[in-house]
């Protein structure tokens, strides 16, 4: 098991955001965890990569207690996380973003092979490298969240909504480029307002409710839940 | 016309030491969002670096200047990351009103404490001679004077800035203080270790307000108290604010407008000059709320 979380409280300030969380995640696999908007999905994702703290519980990677680990170390033990809303930083430019992201790699050496892994699945972001990040478009700035998550060649990914924002275009896109980094050997946890699509692509998946996990399962079984259908699916 | 021209170079040397001191207040809020008032009194520490400093220098070195700046830019640097870990972090997650009401308890510490008689002592002193003041008259008919203090001001400030551009816009570290003040959290999912970003601030200003120290002492000669920080201090805050705080070329852009500005004006009468100086940026604040090269940015939640 490459992941696992084990019955965690988050709390903003004194309202619980998540109360008895548990789930887990293997190695290879995309795990999507669905649910309504401030169900808890990206808290859960933000405790595990530590911005945020668990108020109890504990969180465990690769055999290693994560609970307590400030973000940074996190991110050089092998979590890469590609924040909601992007969370570019858009007063450096393209290249320089990608350049921060190896603040968690040691072997600086692996930088260019990196970059050219990222440039070959955004050959856009080749073409912008000079221009100041701020300045891109939505779907631009995801793809630059993306690869610089990539930039950082983490076994395992979170990914916060990264279809948010985006055109029905683009969406299929970045669930393509998703598929394709799951393909190079990397697991994802993917939490994603975008149930249909979530589920498309993953092999297990969540359910979300109010801070609580309500349903689990495979991909496929989540599908054909009715209520998952009805709450989720559209019917 | 040569009277213009005289006040505008006057300006410009007094606008390079303000962009020495003004740079650190920009760079601690750019990263911590702290007006750190006792930057003014790091810059009176570096000033009375030179006063100790320079004759030991001079014996082990020969030339005083440069060993003189570079080990008091090294102790004001290190004075800085003290402040820093022991004001500052402990505060870190407080409220923003706590650091501040911190920053001027140690401002008003530092400034008394330096001013004990087995310290630096409350009385004047006459700054050493590191540089002998030589008039150079300017060619031409207007009758334009420099001096090699002019030259050097001028000259360690501009070395100086340019090597800050170079390590913010060029070596990692700098990149990582620039994504660390757009947004935290997502810099340390980077991997950016935040502590050590907030500690370079903290010994990068510090440095070149101690830089701006010895340029001070070595230009007006005399050291009258360990409060002589507070009026720089507060002119190359009002500086970084009129550039636009957290913006670096807006704090040296601020820096000699103000310089500039107030050596017109006390060239005209000067009681006035402080005054139409503070009014200048007062005007400038009105139109530009967030400083002329500041972005007015929503606070983030």
């Amino acid at each position: 098991m490459l992941l696992e979380v084990r019955n965690i409280d988050v709390f903003y300030g004194s309202i619980r955001a998540l109360k008895d969380v548990s789930f887990n995640v293997d190695k290879g696999e995309i795990v999507s965890i669905i649910g309504a908007n401030g169900a808890g999905k990206s808290t859960t994702l933000r405790a595990i990569s530590g911005i945020l703290r668990a108020a109890s519980g504990s969180i465990i990677y690769n055999g290693q207690d994560i609970t307590h680990t400030p973000p940074h170390l996190i991110a050089r033990m092998g979590i890469s996380q590609v924040p909601e809303g992007r969370g570019i930083f858009g007063n450096l430019t393209v290249q320089e973003n990608l350049d921060v992201a190896l603040s968690s790699v040691k072997d600086k050496k692996s930088a260019g092979p990196n970059q050219d892994k990222v440039f070959s699945l955004f050959p856009r972001l080749k073409e912008r490298r000079r221009q100041i990040s701020g300045t891109l478009s939505g779907g631009e700035q995801q793809m630059l969240a993306v690869g610089r998550g990539l930039m950082q060649n983490n076994p395992f990914m979170l990914l916060d909504e990264p279809s948010m924002g985006l055109s029905p275009v683009l969406v299929e896109e970045i669930f393509g480029i998703i598929v394709e980094i799951n393909r190079l050997g990397k697991t994802v946890l993917l939490v994603e307002q975008n149930a249909f699509k979530a589920l498309s692509i993953a092999n297990r998946g969540y359910v979300l409710e109010t801070g609580s996990l309500v349903l689990s399962g495979t991909a496929a079984e989540l599908r054909d839940n009715p209520d998952v259908k009805k709450a989720y699916l559209g019917g | 016309m040569g009277q213009f021209l005289q006040q505008l170079i006057n300006g410009i040397q007094l606008g390079s030491i303000y962009a020495l001191i003004a740079l650190g207040y920009t760079m601690v809020y750019g990263i911590v969002r702290l007006i750190n008032f006792a930057h003014a009194d790091i810059f009176m520490v570096g000033a009375y670096m030179g006063y100790f400093l320079a004759p030991v220098m001079a014996k082990v070195f020969g030339g005083a200047f440069i060993p003189t700046i570079i080990a008091a830019m090294l102790i004001t640097g290190l004075l800085g990351f003290i402040m820093e870990k022991l004001a500052y972090r402990p505060l870190r997650y407080k409220s923003r009103l706590s650091a501040l009401i911190t920053a001027l308890g140690v401002s008003l510490f530092l400034e008394n404490f330096c001013a004990l008689p087995f310290v630096f002592g409350p009385t004047f002193r006459k700054f050493p001679d590191l540089i002998v003041a030589k008039n150079i008259p300017l060619p031409g008919s207007l009758g334009l004077i420099i001096d090699n203090v002019l030259l050097l001001d001028v000259g360690v400030s501009v070395v100086l800035m340019v090597l800050l551009f170079w390590f913010v816009n060029k070596t990692l570290i700098g990149k990582q203080m620039r994504a660390v003040s757009f947004d935290k959290p997502t810099a340390s999912l980077m991997g950016i270790n935040i502590d050590v970003v907030i500690s370079t601030a903290f010994i990068v200003g510090p440095a070149l307000a101690g830089a701006g120290g010895i340029l001070f002492g070595v230009t007006y000669g005399s050291l009258n108290s360990p409060s002589l920080g507070i009026w720089w201090g507060l002119k190359a805050f009002i500086a970084a604010v009129l550039g636009g705080i957290g913006n670096i070329p807006g704090a040296v852009l601020g820096a000699y407008i103000m310089g500039i500005s107030e050596a017109f004006a006390t060239s005209v009468n000067s009681n006035l000059g402080y005054g139409i100086a503070f009014a200048i940026l007062i005007g400038i604040l009105l139109v530009r709320p967030s400083g002329l090269l500041g972005k007015f940015m929503p606070e983030k939640v």
